[in-house]
């Protein structure tokens, strides 16, 4: 059983709904029918449906107001998604949706009683009460979170896909109203390529609605219509805002499934305006409403707004509205005019040859609600006073069922304000427009001030030709823009006080008349500040409607124009736009290794290093991870492992200053190496912080190999780039990462596995310790270089990539019977903490010079410069702040160990830090590094670490844990 | 999101480029106090103006000049290093 749609009006030309496809939905529980083109604003209008809504404070009820989502009366649900907006919400079979913001639904909402208590909440009213005391804020946050926010989520939706799009133009036209047709046209003739956008679905703008009693105006659709579209180069897309401005012209364009970035050389805004309301007691009740949303309801979906009405005028827009509301059978009691002159011009006559009363210098004093205080009952009247103060000793009540207000407009000048246009308020016409736009942004129409339709379509064929000349496409004349004419559009006050304060300023927040002047007694004279302690415009609709007239209020309350009060920033979206438009793909950059693919199927656990990804370790049947990772580590120790390290930065530095530039950029002497060598190499940033560590091996006489490391070497490299640029030195700079694969074959069999695959002389006389070789391995080209990074006998070996797969599995062939086993990060990083190697980055910090880490030997001597030399001879003249020393606990100590990063205290002091910690070790005892003041660095000291609420034993232990004599990697 | 103009690689997109700081002359390190050596280090000059900046383009490895004004964040104009445009 649908409820009938007894407001429809009889079929019109023009309308959007489709009468032959009637669709059924539900609104709060209740089946309705409306048709095909409706929204559910429209819908339910027709459907004689007057409580629409609730508003957010106070629960007010709220119906139609502007029915262009200026408002936000009209905000839905429908379990999956949340704050859909009525006025832009096509009705499709099915639809079923519930009003946001009521307990126990939209009639019957428990929180409408809030109201009551609206005398003692105040603006900033909960700044001042609900902090003291401190400890009853939890309390105080639960209870406001029950009643704050508008709208619930579903946290068992599923996550959706979105599409975006890239395009680009060389015009961009917002708005297909008569100016941007009329402008797009204009610069699509000349051969730019424009892309024309707007939000309704349908084009044509005010034509549809504001001109649609006039037949001549109407005429003008159809044929801008044609026009543009036998324009190639003109693209038009409707139900589609262009939400944002950002840098050179990209440009925001959302449909309703798909975020567009579109890229422009140029834009023409002719975004029209938005018609502001008449602040008045009641003036949010039901049935009270602007005459742009009366025009859409009866123009564009034939649904009479009201049955008995009296118009508020404050221009001439509200004589044509009367109008229409009397055509489309309305009867009008009256029209209150704001002016004391009244409408002089031709449409004032037709009013009164019509039979409709006019009092000129009247205002709506109040709105009287009807008994169930949902909708219009009455109005009062009052005449002004020479102040423009309502004289209520003379009101007059009139029985009416609607209100409907044109007193002004305020123009959509968000996308200017982004590209960098500066407003100013015009007196005339009591408007802001365009003082001064950038080169390549042009505005148009009714954001001009234009409301006169000839003006509209001069002013937008201007725009379309200067834009066209900036593009190149136009080497003619472009007339001049057209001039305003006539009186006001707008009213420049149309704001009245009320004993009873009602009267609301910003629906959306429910602020009324009375907040502003509070806050402004508080001291809130600024705009900035004011809109930040009443939260005026901060509410869903952003002050489409309340913005001017808060500026209006304030330049009152200041004695000071409004061009002296200012506007406050308006910033992206224009409309709402859903997160699911803006959210992107879950995409990270990520790199695998050469032999990844072998560590997969060998079953390895990955870690992330950087965008790298690493084999953590290696599972071993049924053995836990921790047992799994020291086999690891002892096969290392016993006989013999493989690690691919594969994800070391590996720079070629070659050219006849190669040796000089190396010895700039890191701490240590590389001149002096010799031609078959390498040496541990230290970078510090210009402060003479540790930044990064590696090899260089030297592969010729102006010919070396450098290794960072993985999470450091993009940007050292960067770095270095820069330096070379700098200096002017001649050197030839390689990031050759991924071009070669390597991998630490380690552990004391190490040799015997190596030998049968290689052509290289591998006898510890021909091939030692810190040497680099160039030979073959496994039959592909190498590099071999002896290092000790897990202290033992090792070999890091490095091959072009497209080999490694091959070469990795030849070694492990090679080592299968001396038990070689492939270990991963968490080993290597045992073995290399029980030898004391740092990481730099884990335990080193942002603020590490190398004194602090015990890197003075890395530091060459007598070197006349490196990156960060200055500064340390600045930082070596104070005393030492903390020392990177070794921590152990007791042999066979089995309690709670520490993590890393947590803290060392002495009593209430903060002493130092643990930056890696192992529980198991092949010494035997559990081991870490760690900073300590320096007086405590002495090993033997004992150190307390605060861990988990508990104070954990250790004491400072002298480095290497493990063969502290370096035996074992010689 | 602003369009840069690298002088190898064109106009591109600024999700490409990597800021580097300000261009600046380090002062000679042999014979600068420890205080005018802290300052170079340290402190950056952030007053409104048209700037020098380094800028790297990531996908090339490329380090250039650029010319902006940090008033409107305006490129005025880009070159390599070592190859500063007639003035």
């Amino acid at each position: 059983m649908h409820l009938p749609m007894s407001k429809r009006l009889p079929p019109r030309e023009g309308e959007w709904i489709d009468r032959n496809r009637p669709v059924e939905f539900r609104f709060e529980g209740v089946a309705y029918q409306g048709f095909e083109g409706d929204v559910l604003t429209s819908a339910l209008w027709a459907s004689g449906v007057r409580l629409l809504g609730r508003s957010f404070k106070y629960h007010r009820p709220r119906g139609v107001y502007s029915l262009a989502n200026h408002d936000v009366n009209v905000m839905v649900e429908d379990g999956t998604r949340t704050n859909l907006r009525g006025d832009v919400l096509p009705i499709r079979s099915g639809l079923d949706v519930r009003a946001v913001n009521t307990a126990g639904g939209l009639a019957r909402d428990r929180l409408r009683f809030t109201e009551w208590f609206s005398a003692f909440l105040p603006v900033g009213f909960y700044y001042k009460a609900f902090h003291t005391p401190r400890r009853l804020f939890p309390f105080y946050e639960r209870q406001m979170r029950k009643v704050a926010g508008l709208g619930r989520i579903n946290r068992t939706a599923r996550a959706e896909a979105t599409p975006k799009s890239y395009a680009t133009c060389e015009l961009l036209v917002v708005g297909a109203g008569p100016a941007g047709l009329a402008a797009a046209i204009a610069a699509a003739e000349c051969g730019v390529q424009v892309v024309l956008v707007d939000e309704q679905p349908h084009p044509g703008g005010s034509l549809n609605w504001q001109h649609a009693h006039d037949a001549a105006a109407r005429r003008h659709l159809p044929a801008l219509l044609d026009r543009a579209g036998s324009l190639d180069t003109l693209e038009v897309r409707c139900g589609t805002q262009a939400g944002g401005w950002y840098a050179d012209h990209w440009i925001a364009l959302f449909d309703d499934r798909r975020l567009t970035k579109l890229r422009a050389r140029a834009l023409l805004v002719a975004g029209g305006c938005v018609e502001q309301p008449a602040v008045f007691h009641n003036n949010d009740l039901p049935g009270v409403m602007l005459g742009s949303a009366a025009q859409r309801l009866m123009h564009l979906y034939a649904v009479k707004p009201c049955d008995r009405c009296v118009v508020l005028a404050g221009n001439s827009d509200a004589y044509a509205v009367a109008l229409d509301l009397r055509e489309a059978g309305v009867e009008v009691v009256g029209i209150a005019d704001l002016r004391p002159g009244g409408e002089t011009g031709e449409l004032g006559q037709r009013v009164i040859a019509a039979g409709i009363k006019v009092s000129a210098g009247h205002t709506v004093f109040e709105a009287v609600p009807g008994p169930g205080k949902t909708n219009v009952a009455a109005v009062v009247l009052c005449p002004l006073d020479v102040d423009g103060k309502p004289r209520s000793d003379a009101a007059v009540r009139l029985d009416c069922d609607g209100i409907v207000m044109s007193v002004g407009w305020a123009p959509a000048g968000g996308l200017l304000y982004q590209a960098g246009a500066r407003f100013t308020y015009v007196g005339p016409i009591e408007q802001f427009v365009p003082r001064s736009l950038p080169e390549s942004v042009f505005a148009a129409g009714r954001v001009n001030g234009f409301f006169k339709l000839e003006d509209q379509l001069a002013d937008g064929r201007c725009a379309g030709l200067e834009a066209a000349k900036l593009l190149g496409r136009h080497d003619g004349p472009v007339p001049p823009r057209p001039v305003q004419t006539g009186p006001p559009p707008s009213h420049p006050y149309p704001i009245f006080d009320h004993p009873k304060k009602k009267n609301f300023v910003d629906l959306d927040e429910d602020l009324h008349l009375a907040d502003f002047v509070h806050a402004h007694q508080e001291g809130y004279d600024n705009i900035e500040l004011l809109k930040r302690y009443t939260t005026v415009g901060m509410g869903p609709s952003q002050g489409k409607l309340a913005n001017m007239n808060a500026v209006r209020i304030l330049a009152r309350l200041n004695g000071r124009s409004i061009n002296e009060t200012g506007t406050t920033t308006s910033r992206p979206f224009h409309q709402p736009v859903p997160m699911a438009q803006l959210a992107g793909r879950r995409f990270h950059p990520l790199r695998r290794t050469p032999v990844h693919d072998w560590h997969a199927r060998a079953g390895a656990v990955f870690l992330y290093a950087g965008p790298w990804l690493r084999p953590e370790y290696y599972p071993v049947g049924a053995t836990a991870p921790d047992d799994a990772i020291f086999d690891e580590a002892l096969a290392v120790r016993n006989g013999v492992g493989l690690i691919d390290i594969g994800t070391l930065g590996k720079f070629e530095v070659s050219g006849a200053d190669a040796a000089a530039f190396l010895e700039r950029i890191y701490t240590g002497k590389f001149a002096q190496l010799r031609t078959g060598r390498l040496s541990y190499a230290l970078a510090l940033d210009e402060s003479g912080i540790v930044i990064d560590d590696g090899l260089v091996a030297r592969l010729g006489e102006d010919r070396f190999y450098a290794t960072a490391t993985t999470t450091g070497a993009a940007a050292l490299f960067q770095e270095m780039q820069r330096w070379a640029i700098v200096w002017r030195m001649d050197v030839v700079l390689v990031n050759a990462t991924g071009h070669w694969a390597a991998m630490n074959l380690a552990g004391p069999r190490s040799r015997e596995v190596l030998a049968g695959l290689t052509d290289i002389d591998l006898s510890a006389s021909a091939f030692p310790y810190l040497a680099a070789r160039e030979g073959t391995v496994a039959g592909v080209p190498a590099r071999l270089l002896r290092v000790g990074f897990v202290g033992e006998l090792g070999y890091e070996i490095h091959v072009p990539a497209g080999y490694a797969m091959s070469v990795w599995t030849a070694l492990m062939e090679a080592g299968r019977g001396h038990g070689i086993r492939p270990f991963g990060v968490e080993a290597q990083r045992l073995l290399r903490l029980e030898k004391g190697h740092i990481i730099i980055g884990q335990d080193t910090d942002a603020l590490t010079n190398p004194y602090e880490a015990n890197m003075a030997w890395a530091l060459g001597k007598n070197k006349t410069f490196f990156v960060g030399q200055r500064s340390l001879a600045i930082v070596k003249k104070r005393p030492l702040e903390r020392r990177l020393v070794g921590i152990a606990f007791p042999p066979g100590y089995a309690g709670p160990l520490p993590l890393e990063c947590q803290l060392i205290v002495d009593g209430d002091e903060i002493v130092g830090r643990v930056t890696s910690i192992a529980g198991r070790s092949t010494v035997g005892r559990p081991i870490g590094l760690a900073f300590v003041r320096p007086d405590l660095a002495e090993p033997g000291t004992r150190v307390e670490i605060r861990s988990a609420g508990r104070l954990l034993r250790a004491a400072v232990a002298p480095v290497p844990f493990y063969d502290p004599k370096n035996e074992r990697q010689q | 999101m602003k369009i840069i103009h690298c002088p190898i690689n064109g106009p591109r997109p600024a999700q490409e480029f990597v800021y580097g700081g300000e261009v600046r002359d380090m002062p000679d390190p042999g014979t600068v106090t420890d205080e005018d050596w802290a300052d170079y280090v340290f402190n950056r000059r952030g007053e409104p103006g048209v700037k020098r900046e380094w800028w790297y383009h990531l996908p090339s490895g490329t380090w250039f000049v650029a010319e902006r004004d940090n008033r409107t964040d305006q490129f005025l104009r880009t070159y390599l290093f070592d190859a500063p445009p007639d003035v």
